[in-house]
């Protein structure tokens, strides 16, 4: 008990002094997730309005299997990315082993089904609103993918939300992709499992209160500029 | 606003491609977790003017990376692993740096009464005897080939290590501390991975001092014949301020409540 007491003070500790390397990490951790969750947003979600619009041998299969890589395990992910980009890998000659742009694909790699899946079930609802409307009016695909994604960008909005709260937590693959590099490729996950691993419970504790906090406020920040959009509009 | 986000990201991704004086080690897990790290990077930084960047992982694994030349050196301690490596080209050299030792760690109330033996194979054999739960590393870690080799030594053969007292739980040192101290276990540790660990609990250190324990780091570069891209002449810098006088005093002089951690041994 007296270790969960202590970990909140130390949580306290680390956000009321502004800790640089605190808000560095999370800086980084933000960095990372954020524009992983951007490039498979601009990946996932038209993909997810396609399959609710364009019918197609294989569509069924498709989705299933866009729904069963939703659980993806981020480590086989992570190892999968690495041996590319190992140097003796296929991709090795680029050099991003152990750089955070290999740790937002490896993210991406995770995030696109995810949000490919929540953003089909969201345009397949609103596509049976639409269905006969659109086709009344002789709208093209991507005229009919673009209205579902504009007027469907509130429920949109939940499936990168889920992808954000997925890749924020996630610690499998960027450890292994990213290394856990001091000052180079250290998000708050992996410093939580370095904490831990050196038996400094308060500060793993106290650094994984910020990583809810931070998702929590993310959440909250997204949700309240939706809300003001919608009522200027 | 999408394509200001694909700007962004692209930006991001970018950005990251300028990192041309780094060099990049694979170090054991004490090396970090002792606190050396921090002592000896941020001078090595300074002295040499160039950014040095640790992936801090097992032995096993940071000579994999070597082998893949996705590291420029490595900074490991499992002699037999290091030889090889540099028999097979992967490094160029094997230099030696410091040394401490393996001590054997278990429940103060000691079961399997090690503290009371007088080689460490015969401490061993206590454990297995008494069937004392033991924690082994499991990873390939220089570590976890002294426990192999003094299980070995002892006459415990792997099929008599049953997994009702022996637990091979593949992981860092640290993370096994924590699992020993949860189990209240006997566990073979690195002297300054143990003195510098938090979660003692009902731990604490029940044998050493048998020269079998005997722990050496080397310093190994990744050859840059089989590995054109690593920055072997960062290394090969890295390597002289790691054996200069300078660095010898900050190794001697790094201390634990009075007691050093490591004995620096490189020869000049």
């Amino acid at each position: 008990m007296s270790e969960i007491i202590e970990a909140i003070f130390e949580a306290l500790r680390l956000v009321l002094s502004l800790d640089a390397d605190l808000i560095e990490i999370s800086l980084r951790s933000l960095k990372i997730t954020l524009s992983a969750v951007v490039i498979a947003s601009v990946i996932g979600l038209p993909m997810g309005a396609w399959l609710a619009v364009y019918n197609f041998r294989g569509r069924r299969s498709f989705i299933v299997v866009l729904n069963a890589l939703m659980g993806l395990p981020p480590v086989v992910v992570g190892l999968f990315v690495y041996l590319v980009f190992s140097r003796t890998g296929p991709l090795g000659v680029l050099g991003l082993l152990f750089t955070p742009t290999v740790m937002i694909l490896a993210q991406v790699f995770i995030l696109v089904p995810l949000i490919a899946s929540i953003a089909h079930q969201v345009m397949r609802d609103l596509w049976r609103e639409y269905a006969d409307l659109l086709s009344s009016l002789d709208a093209s695909l991507w005229q009919k993918i673009g209205t579902l994604l504009r007027d469907g960008r509130h429920g949109l909005l939940t499936a990168s939300l889920a992808g954000f709260g997925r890749g924020i937590g996630e610690v499998g693959a960027i450890m292994i992709v990213g290394g856990n590099i001091d000052h180079a490729t250290r998000v708050l996950t992996t410093a939580i499992t370095l904490e831990t691993s050196r038996g400094h419970f308060a500060l793993a504790l106290g650094l994984g209160l910020v990583l809810v906090g931070l998702s929590l406020l993310v959440n909250i920040l997204v949700h309240l500029v939706a809300h003001i959009r919608e009522v200027e509009e | 606003m999408i394509r200001g986000g694909i700007l962004a990201a692209l930006t991001i991704i970018f950005a990251n491609f300028a990192n041309a004086e780094t060099l990049r080690l694979a170090v054991t897990t004490t090396f970090r977790n002792a606190g050396l790290a921090d002592v000896l990077l941020p001078i090595a930084r300074t002295d040499l003017g160039i950014e040095i960047e640790m992936i801090v992982v097992g032995t096993g694994q940071a000579i994999a990376l070597g082998r893949a030349g996705d590291v420029d050196a490595i900074l490991v301690h499992a002699r037999a692993a290091e030889e090889a490596m540099v028999a097979d080209g992967h490094a160029t050299h094997r230099r030696e740096i410091m040394y401490n030792d393996f001590v054997l760690i278990g429940p103060k109330a000691d079961s399997a009464q090690v503290s009371s033996t007088q080689a460490a194979a015969d401490a061993m054999r206590a454990i297995a005897s008494s069937t004392s739960i033991f924690v082994s590393r499991g990873d390939d870690s220089g570590t976890h080939l002294r426990e192999l080799m003094l299980w070995e030594k002892a006459g415990i053969t792997q099929s008599a290590r049953i997994v009702e007292w022996y637990k091979a739980v593949g992981a860092g040192m640290g993370t096994a501390l924590n699992i020993a101290s949860g189990l209240n276990a006997y566990v073979l540790s690195d002297r300054a991975s143990w003195l510098t660990f938090h979660n003692k609990g009902n731990l604490e250190l029940l044998f050493s001092d048998d020269p079998v324990l005997f722990n050496q780091y080397s310093f190994l570069p990744v050859s840059p014949t089989m590995h054109p891209y690593v920055h072997h002449n960062l290394a090969l810098k890295f390597e002289a301020w790691l054996t200069s006088e300078k660095a010898r005093i900050l190794i001697s002089n790094h201390r634990l409540n009075g007691m050093a951690l490591f004995t620096y041994n490189a020869v000049r």
